[in-house]
């Protein structure tokens, strides 16, 4: 790649990283104490969670798609999760159940809304109510805590000082961003996203792909859950409320376009570094948490104006 | 400055990221004239006529309009200027009326505050009728045709009471009696003194319609003469600045195994009994009118529409081809009629879209070789000209030549060797289309068959082995290259088998 096509293809993310940096030094003025490691790594690992839900919204997004349902499929794969753990199931055996069980809830929309021919809104809409009646059936409403120092080691360890979650987010970054670039599914995401119908004539098995992208986004929903019930030590039905707007948040600022076929898995990023970077500089200000809302809502609005003027610019 | 000149542009400049579309361009328009503006793909014509209608900034120069220096702002502004644009792609809400669209933006508003329906569907019905075209204002765009749809076109531009009309490629989607017909109403409005700007790329429509001539070439300013005094020689060494020799330089290929048979292919209602065969090194002929179930049969052999009745062979073995990617698999490409929705997509890069339907074809496991892929770009940008500042430019900023190259790009880089191609030439210019025969020569001598589905009489006779004449969902008459005639072709076209 030439200099100039790293700039038509990242343009937009580098604005979005400034963006970032920009906060980061306003906050550290405000706040000196923003800018220790320990603070850093601990911002890390409270995006970590809605970070690796918003690689799943990315997918879906770039597909022209929405997936309402991501914070109840995390409800529903913890408490699941939780009792498989109580039940004494060997830890991977259970954790690969979290994984299937996430995958599963996300097929259910692809396939709703391939094969079904539901807006994804709607079917997602469904399965958001449907997964979190599931949650609260499944436990009685009633969370589900204490487990092994072995499972609780996903959220609390660390390797080289650096949280296990934040690993795990890396990781599940390098591998979205090498499925998005350089697979199948990447390339077909794009593609039925910026024209669902001159994908088919050239030959994209549509429905497929598209049932793979819910299923990748439930199965990281499933991922998120894990790292959430071993943060808490507690399975909550109730858990991962407005998780999906956190997610479509984070997407939206990192420049994905809710359009379709267009959108960076490291903007993403980025994007859900924002917004626990600002979380994390309110908390420490003292902002109340009403205030720390309307100032979110504010900066997901203004990211996306400032989007909007920079693309019209570019006429 | 003549006493009847309406605008006038000087030194117009625009230039995109890595792009000067537009240097140095001139150009004038007098009351009551068809000015022709003329160029190859990509010369930047789109762009001029783009910046008049608000649509683009220029980066510099003048407009002068009615002898006043104005800066355009907005399509809104151009519209309240009196200038109406007509573009090469449709611009229209499918799931509108026909009416609605036509004053889409200037709905007339009830003294309830609620918008007038009724009056919005009789004005428009008016305009309709003017024009002299068959359309009901209240039926939803996407229920009509093509032709139609740029009728409907037409008649916003004319509901906006415009003394500049200007038209990019309207003709280039209209059957020959619509052309007439549209040209009866171009004429109709040069007499009210409306000045028209028109861009086509068939030099016969601009000695016919047209009173003075523009040719841009590579975004600069060639010359400006009056159609009376040009050859259409001279108007295309202007153009490519080089001499075209032949329009339709056909070379028969040997003509090899059977690839394609048909029999008794059916769709209720729209195809009935169809009958034919395809063999390597051909180039099988299609013509007909708009609606004869040319484009229906295309997507039949595609697997885009079922079968109701019938059998098709490929390559010997009878097939079911139940989707476009068993079609591709069997090595069927097809170029689609419409290249903005069916054909590309305009967000991703030339790359990526040249790539599609290969993607398979370079992926190992899932990955895809982007190696391999930028490779074969590279070539067919190469192989067939297709002007693009990168790979990576999105294809929505090609010209529409350009991106009717990408999309052939794409059935030559997945290596299909049963070609169906829609209307191929369609907004492509005299030098460009040239190219395309060629590749086409190319293409039979190296073993390919190719259906080509086309409006242009000349160039189904130019450059098919054998041609086929479809009415009505039927096979309406069979020729071999040498024995058909315009007036049979049309004959058959029109009235059916006899
Ligand atoms: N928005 C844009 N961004 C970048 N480049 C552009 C844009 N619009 C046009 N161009 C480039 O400007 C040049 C002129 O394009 P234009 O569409 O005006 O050509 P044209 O003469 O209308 O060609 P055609 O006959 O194929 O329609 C082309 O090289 C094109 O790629
Ligand atoms: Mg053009």
């Amino acid at each position: 790649m030439t200099p100039k096509d790293f700039l038509l293809h990242y343009g937009r993310q580098f604005g979005t990283l400034i963006g970032l940096l920009g906060l980061v030094i306003v906050l550290w003025i405000l706040t000196p104490y923003f800018l220790t490691i320990s603070n850093l790594l601990n911002v890390a690992q409270q995006t970590s969670i809605n970070a690796i839900i918003a690689v799943g919204m990315t997918f879906v997004i770039i597909t022209a798609g929405i997936d309402l349902s991501v914070g109840s499929i995390v409800a529903f794969s913890g408490v699941v999760l939780a009792s498989a753990l109580q039940a004494a199931i060997p830890l991977p055996i259970a954790i690969l159940i979290g994984l299937v069980v996430g995958a599963f809830c996300g097929l259910v929309n692809g396939v709703l809304i391939t094969y079904g021919r539901l807006p994804p809104f709607i079917s997602t809409l469904g399965m958001m109510s449907v997964a979190r009646g599931a949650a609260l059936l499944y436990t009685g409403g009633r969370p589900i805590s204490g487990f092994s120092s072995g499972f609780r080691y996903l959220a609390t360890g660390e390797i080289l000082y650096i949280p296990v979650p934040v690993i795990i987010m890396v990781l599940v970054y390098v591998v979205a961003h090498v499925v998005l670039t350089r697979t199948k599914l990447g390339r077909y995401a794009y593609a039925i996203g910026g024209n669902e119908e001159a994908a088919v004539l050239s030959g994209v098995s549509v429905k497929f792909y598209k049932a793979m992208v819910y299923g990748l986004s439930g199965m990281l929903s499933g991922l998120a859950a894990i790292i959430l019930t071993a943060r808490l030590n507690s399975a909550q039905p109730i858990a991962g409320m407005m998780y999906e707007l956190d997610a479509i948040a984070a997407t939206v600022i990192g420049g994905t376009s809710l359009m379709g076929g267009e959108g960076r898995i490291i903007g993403t990023l980025i994007g859900a570094l924002i917004m626990g970077v600002l979380r994390n500089g309110l908390n420490l200000l003292g902002v109340s948490s009403f205030v720390q809302q309307t100032v979110i809502g504010s900066v997901i609005i203004i990211a996306v104006l400032m989007d909007m003027a920079l693309k019209k610019q570019r006429k | 400055m003549k006493n009847d000149t309406v605008l006038e542009l000087h030194h117009i400049r625009k230039t995109f990221p890595g792009v000067v579309a537009l240097d140095d361009v001139r150009f004038e328009l007098r009351r009551g004239e068809v000015h022709i503006l003329l160029g190859e793909n990509g010369a930047g014509k789109s762009t001029l006529v783009k910046i008049l209608s608000g649509a683009y900034q220029k980066t510099a120069g003048q407009i002068i309009l009615d002898r006043q220096e104005i800066d355009i702002k907005s399509p809104r502004h151009a519209q309240e200027l009196g200038i109406a644009i007509i573009y090469q792609e449709f611009n229209l809400v499918p799931q509108l009326s026909a009416g609605e669209n036509i004053f889409l933006g200037q709905e007339q508003i009830h003294a309830s505050g609620l918008i007038n329906q009724r009056e919005i569907i009789a004005s428009a019905q008016g305009i309709l009728d003017d024009l002299g075209v068959e359309i009901e204002a209240r039926k939803a765009v996407s229920e009509l045709g093509v032709a139609q749809q740029q009728m409907v076109e037409v008649a916003k531009a004319l509901s906006l009471d415009a003394r500049i009309l200007i038209m990019d490629e309207p003709t280039s989607a209209l059957t020959e009696q619509e052309i007439t017909e549209l040209f009866n109403t171009i004429r109709r409005l040069k007499q009210k003194g409306v000045s028209i700007i028109y861009i086509s790329h068939r030099l016969e429509e601009l000695f016919e319609i047209g009173d003075r001539v523009t040719v841009l070439r590579d975004g600069k300013y060639i010359d400006t003469c009056n159609i009376a005094d040009v050859s259409k020689s001279e108007l295309i060494s202007m153009m490519v600045n080089r001499e075209l020799k032949e329009h339709f330089p056909k070379l028969r290929a040997a003509r090899g195994e059977e690839v394609l048979r048909v029999n008794g292919l059916g769709i209720n209602g729209v195809l009935h009994d169809i009958a034919f065969s395809l063999h390597r090194g051909e180039v099988l002929g299609i013509a007909g009118l708009l609606g004869s179930g040319r484009t229906e049969l295309a997507s039949s052999l595609f697997g885009v529409s079922r079968i109701d009745s019938g059998e098709i062979y490929v390559k010997g073995k009878r097939q079911r081809i139940k989707s476009p990617r068993r079609a591709i698999n069997l090595g069927i490409g097809l170029l689609t009629e419409d290249r903005k929705s069916q054909g590309l997509i305009m967000i991703l890069s030339t790359k990526d879209n040249i790539c599609l339907p290969s993607v398979e074809r370079f992926s190992r496991i899932g990955f895809v070789d982007t190696r391999e892929e930028i490779q074969a770009a590279t070539q067919y940008v190469g192989d067939l000209h297709i002007k693009t500042p990168s790979l990576q430019q999105q294809v929505m900023f090609l010209s529409g030549g350009n991106q009717q190259k990408v999309v052939i790009s794409k059935w030559l880089c997945c290596q299909a060797d049963i070609l169906i191609f829609d209307e191929p030439t369609r907004g492509i210019d005299v030098g460009s289309k040239v190219e395309i025969y060629h590749l086409m020569n190319r293409l039979t001598a190296e073993g390919a068959a190719i259906i080509m589905i086309s409006s242009e009489l000349p160039e189904i006779l130019g450059m098919s082995d054998r041609i086929m004449v479809m009415n009505q969902g039927r096979i309406a008459g069979e020729f071999s290259a040498g024995e058909a005639t315009q007036e049979q072709i049309l004959h058959y076209a029109l009235e059916g088998a006899a």
